[in-house]
Order: structure tokens, then sequence, then C-alpha cells
């Protein structure tokens, strides 16, 4: 009764000095905002990643950096830089301890988007975010070799439906001189938003990805390229010569490591195959330095918003002398002037964090959207969090007790002016 | 109520600030119950000091100061704080408000430190601030619903009279409270003061440096009269 009376005096003397309180709660709502955003930023940018894969037990691809064959492979980031040759893809299909394999082929884009070259066991065996599997929304699975089935993002960025013709450009380069447009495709299916890069992938088959390139072997069009018609590119074979890399799922998951270190350790070409949840265990240990950093950065701008709430009452004793000389005249005992000091600080710490609470909120539901739609990777887990509410129970906590250094000038003060206070 | 318990009764009080001579060394003086007494003082002569010790925000050094029956020398700070805020009645000079409450919020603010003051008002708090604030002619609601920086002078004085009566409490210091006002306000502020001090049978210890006003109360006192060290000086 007695402190919730004293909390009211707090709050109306905040609000008396308006300007000054919100300028206290803005720094600290930034200062929580910033590191609240910090950590959802990582744990959704985390959360995206982990549900992007899932059930491939194996990536495997040329041998490069695990890290690089998961970013190229599964997340489109970066590009492959040596291929593995058809004839070692069907030996590791062939292998008995392997399930299912999907041929990934990159290399090829389409207005921005990445293009993957594969076949229909991707629609089969794909997973993503806990056992999931691909769903069309519209239309079909690519039959033909001049067929697409292009991810939900594709499709409402650039406005295609089924039976949209999309011409291919050579390489990662915007269109232009290198397009594929001889041979354009044409859209019979359109996926069920993911949430991974998926929705940003133009799907079409291994056979479709060589056709386009024939004339293309010295990585730009030959003029020998005009003579060819489509009939002399259909009695080709079309089979790859090479791929990006490959899917692997296991007949029994016990044996993922032995089956490792026989694809990586086998006799002929040499391979590379990665466990997809070991490679992001390295990627989060590499990304995890900058992550501390940026934590610690944030943790220190709390503290310059803490500053400031202490800055703002300091300053304002000087002129609440008289207002503590006619408290204590009408009864407020010493306690009472510390618990207001104290309440002030109290409420400027609260009132500032959870603004800040509610700006990430505000942000995250604006900015969402766009990053999902630019990178593939939505941001999870944006819904309040325990860390959430133990950032204001912190932020507050630190508030009340900085706002003692001020309660004891105020006290000290108080007890010394008595009821004599001119000014 | 104990009505022959002296609302403050001084014996061989003596107090000085830390480093100074003896600012006050008074060998007796009597507030009676109820007795609504003027203590001249120029300024400078200790009076607000005075005050101080008898409000209990100061504690004296040696002799006694008995406030309503309490030896103020042997009551804890926390004590001392309790009576003041239970029986005691301040008004200040000037700036008596807290700047950043309500006219009645000013008056019923005893209230929220002394359970006491309370539980002395049968009805709402609220209800007797704003009795108290028509009896002192305050009662114009747009008056009361402004913030309380800008009543003049004279309505500041009387808002703090009704907060120093709110709850009955037993004793009332005024510190020079019309020493802002002008002469026909002054005088009927004191008239007012003395009234509502009266109804609510509160002793009234008005102090003020213009010995014209000696004629508005019982009893007049000089502090020069009755402070030794005052008298040296």
């Amino acid at each position: 009764m007695m402190n919730a009376s004293i909390i009211g005096l707090a709050w109306r003397s905040l609000l008396n000095r308006k300007a000054s309180a919100l300028l206290t709660i803005l720094a600290v709502a930034l200062s929580v905002a910033l590191f609240l955003g910090v950590d959802k930023a990582r744990n959704g940018a985390r959360a995206g990643f982990d549900n992007t894969i899932s059930g491939t037990d194996l990536i495997v691809g040329a041998p490069t950096g695990q890290i690089n064959l998961l970013l190229y492979s599964v997340f489109r980031l970066g590009n492959a830089t040596a291929e593995i040759s058809w004839q070692t893809y069907q030996d590791i299909t062939a292998r008995e301890d392997i399930a299912w394999t999907i041929p990934v082929s990159l290399g090829d884009s389409h207005r921005g988007f990445r293009v993957m070259g594969t076949d229909q066991t991707y629609f089969e065996r794909y997973r993503y975010s806990n056992d999931t599997p691909l769903v069309l929304t519209q239309g079909e699975r690519f039959e033909d070799i001049y067929e697409a089935v292009i991810g939900a993002g594709v499709a409402r960025e650039l406005g295609y439906k089924t039976g949209s013709e999309i011409v291919l450009t050579h390489g990662l380069g915007s269109a232009g001189l290198t397009d594929h447009e001889d041979r354009p495709f044409i859209v019979t299916g359109i996926l069920e938003p993911t949430g991974t890069p998926v929705d940003q992938t133009i799907h079409i088959p291994l056979e479709g990805m060589t056709a386009i390139h024939v004339g293309w072997e010295t990585g730009t069009r030959s003029p020998m390229a005009d003579t060819i018609t489509e009939d002399m590119i259909r009695d080709f074979d079309l089979t790859p010569r090479t791929i990006t890399a490959v899917f692997v799922g296991l007949e029994r998951r016990g044996s993922i490591l032995s089956t490792q270190r026989a694809l990586n350790t086998r006799q002929g070409e040499p391979l590379l195959a990665i466990i997809p949840g070991v490679a992001l265990g390295e990627l989060w240990q590499v990304t995890g330095v900058v992550e501390r950093a940026l934590i610690a950065v944030s943790i220190f701008v709390i503290a310059v918003g803490l500053v400031s709430v202490l800055t703002s009452i300091l300053t304002s004793l000087n002129e609440r002398r008289r207002e503590m000389a006619i408290l204590r005249a009408t009864g407020a005992r010493p306690g009472h002037i510390f618990t207001l000091m104290v309440a002030e600080a109290g409420l400027l710490g609260l009132v500032g964090s959870l603004s800040g609470l509610v700006l990430v909120q505000l942000g995250l539901a604006l900015l969402g959207p766009v990053l999902s739609s630019s990178y593939g990777v939505q941001l999870q887990g944006l819904g309040l969090s325990m860390i959430d509410l133990w950032t204001v129970l912190a932020v507050t906590g630190a508030a009340l007790l900085i706002g003692t250094v001020p309660a004891a000038t105020a006290l000290r003060r108080s007890l010394a002016d008595g009821l004599t206070v001119k000014l | 109520m104990i009505s022959d318990t002296a609302a403050v009764q001084i014996k061989g009080l003596k107090f000085a600030w830390t480093e100074g001579p003896a600012l006050l060394d008074i060998p007796a003086f009597e507030l009676a119950a109820g007795e609504r007494l003027f203590l001249r003082g120029p300024s400078g002569s200790g009076k607000s000091t005075l005050l101080g010790l008898i409000a209990g925000v100061l504690a004296p050094q040696a002799g006694g100061v008995d406030v309503l029956g309490h030896d103020m020398a042997s009551l804890s700070g926390a004590r001392r704080d309790r009576l003041r805020a239970d029986r005691l009645g301040v008004i200040f000079q000037m700036f008596n408000l807290v700047p950043y409450l309500s006219v009645v919020q000013n008056v019923t603010l005893p209230c929220r430190f002394s359970q006491t003051r309370r539980q002395a008002i049968s009805g709402d708090p609220v209800e007797e601030a704003r009795r108290l604030l028509a009896r002192l002619g305050l009662n114009e609601e747009k008056m009361l619903q402004r913030p309380v920086t800008e009543l003049s002078v004279g309505q500041q004085q009387r808002v703090a009279v009704a907060r120093a009566l709110i709850g009955g409490p037993s004793l009332v210091i005024a510190d020079e409270p019309t020493s802002a006002l002008d002469a026909d306000t002054r005088d009927r502020f004191i008239e007012l003061l003395n009234e509502e001090a009266a109804r609510y049978g509160a002793a009234l210890l008005f102090v003020s440096h213009d010995a014209t006003l000696a004629g508005h109360f019982d009893r007049s006192v000089d502090l020069g009269e009755i402070n030794r060290a005052g008298a040296i000086a």
C-alpha cells in the first residue's frame, strides 16, 4: 500500500519531467532493442539454417571445405570450385549402405535466382524442417527436359504462374549477353513456401541443364551453337557429364560415420562427404566469435543506456531539493525518499526495456518478410522468449541498482537540509 | 488526546551546527495544547533551526525538546519521522506544493505517509481535502484542476494550510507563511489559519519576523528573549 503509493509518486514525478524522461526511456529502449535484435537475428538465422535440411545424412561433393560444400549445395551461397563426375555419382548410388541419392547440379541463374538441376528423387526424398516433404501448390513436377518447378519465393517475386516461360542465364550474372534465350523453360509447378533457400530456387531436370549447355562447352556460346536444332539436341545423350553435389540418405543412420569415411577415402576421384549437422556446427563455431563480439557490444550499449538513467535522475536532484523537503515535512521518512528515487530509476528501466522489446517485435514483423525473401532464410522464434523476459528483468534490476546512487544522494541531502531549503 | 500535555515543551535546549558557536540556548519554552502562539524572530536568529528541532528533522545536542509528550532526543530518527507524519502539520514560507501533484493530491499527501492521518478521516481523504479547501475559499472546480504551479501565492499558501490540517494533527508549525502575501491577503490568511487550527483543536506555532502580526494570536514570544545564545549575538 505504502510502496504502491510511492511508485505512484515516482510515476507522476517522471511525467512532470516528460522530455527528459522520454529521452532516457528512448536511450534504454534503443539499447535493449539492439541487444534483443542481435540475439533474435542470431537465433533466427541458426534456426532458419538448421531447418533448411532434414533427413539428408550426407552431402557429397568435390573436395573443398566442409562449410563451403554445405553453403553452396544447400544454401546456394557461393560457388562450387569443382564438380564430380557422373560415373562417380553412379558408384555412390550403387553402394549397398546408401538408400537414396539426390543429384544436384548448380551454376546457372534466372534474374538473380539460382537454377538447380536435379531429378525426381528430389521431390520424393528432400526434407526440411523436421522431416517436412516438398509439396506443390500449383501444377506438377517437371517431366520434359524444358520444364521447371519454381520455389514459392521465385513465383511471388517474379509473378510467375504455371505456363510462364523463363530464359536462364549462364552463370550467375544478370540477364544479358549470356542468356540461354534459344531454349526457354516452361514453369510446370510451384512449390509451397518452405522458409528455406528452396523458395528461391528454380528446379529443372538434369537433362535440361545439359541441353541448354550444348554448344557452351567452352563456357561461352560457340558460333556452332546456332546450327544445332532442337531435334538434334533431343537425339543427343543428355546424361550430364558432371554434377555439383549429391544428397545421400543411408539405409541405416548408424552407419553414417563409416560411410562418410569410406567415401572420403575411396580410390579414384577424390570426394568430400559431410554430415550437414556437423558442418553447420562448424559454421556456428566460426560465426560464434562475431556473435559474441556483437553481444558484448550490445551489452555495453545497454550499460550506456543505464548511465543515461543515472544522469537524468542525478541532474534532476538539485532542482528537487525543495520537493524533498516538502515530502519530508509532510511525513516522508528517509526510506520513502530513497524508495522514490529508486522507483524512478526502476520505472525508467522498466518502461525503457519494455519499449525496446516492442521495438524489436515491430522491427521483426516489418523486416522478417524482407529477410526471408532476399535470403530465403526465415527468422524463426520471432515471438516472445525467455530471453526477452530476462532482459527486461535484468535491465529493470540494474536500473533499480543504479537508482541507489541518486537515492543515497537525495537521502543525505534531505537529512542535512531538513525543512529549510532556501531556493 | 490528553489536553494538558503541552504541545511543545523545551527545557535547557542547546544546539549548534557542527562547526560554530551555539545557535540556540533556550532554558525554557512552552506551547500549550491547542494554544496559538506567535514566535517573533528576525531572519538568522535560529528560528528555522528551532522549527527543525521541534519537527524532529534535527536532533538537539543537549537538553530536551518534548513534542506532544515525546522527548525528541530519546526518539530514534524513524520514531521522530513517524511522530511528524502522524501528528504534525508544516507550512513553509513559499513553494509549499509538490509540482507534479494536483491541488487535491497535494492536500492528501500526508495520508500517503501516515496510516494514522488517513484513519483519522472518517470518509474519503479526497472528499475531506475538498471540504478543507472549500472552507479556505478554494472551491472553484476550474481552479482545483489547474497545475499547482499556476496558482497564486495566496492560493498556494491556503492549499498548504489544508494539507497541514488534513487528518487532524495536534500541532501545526508555520514558518513565515505570510511573508510573500500582500497585507489584505495576509490578514485574511492568518484568520483562516487560526479558525481552522481552532476547529481541529491543533496548537499553532506561527513564526515570523513581522511583529505587527502578533495581535492575531493568543500569545506572543520573542525568540531573542528566550534564546540566550541569540542575546549574545
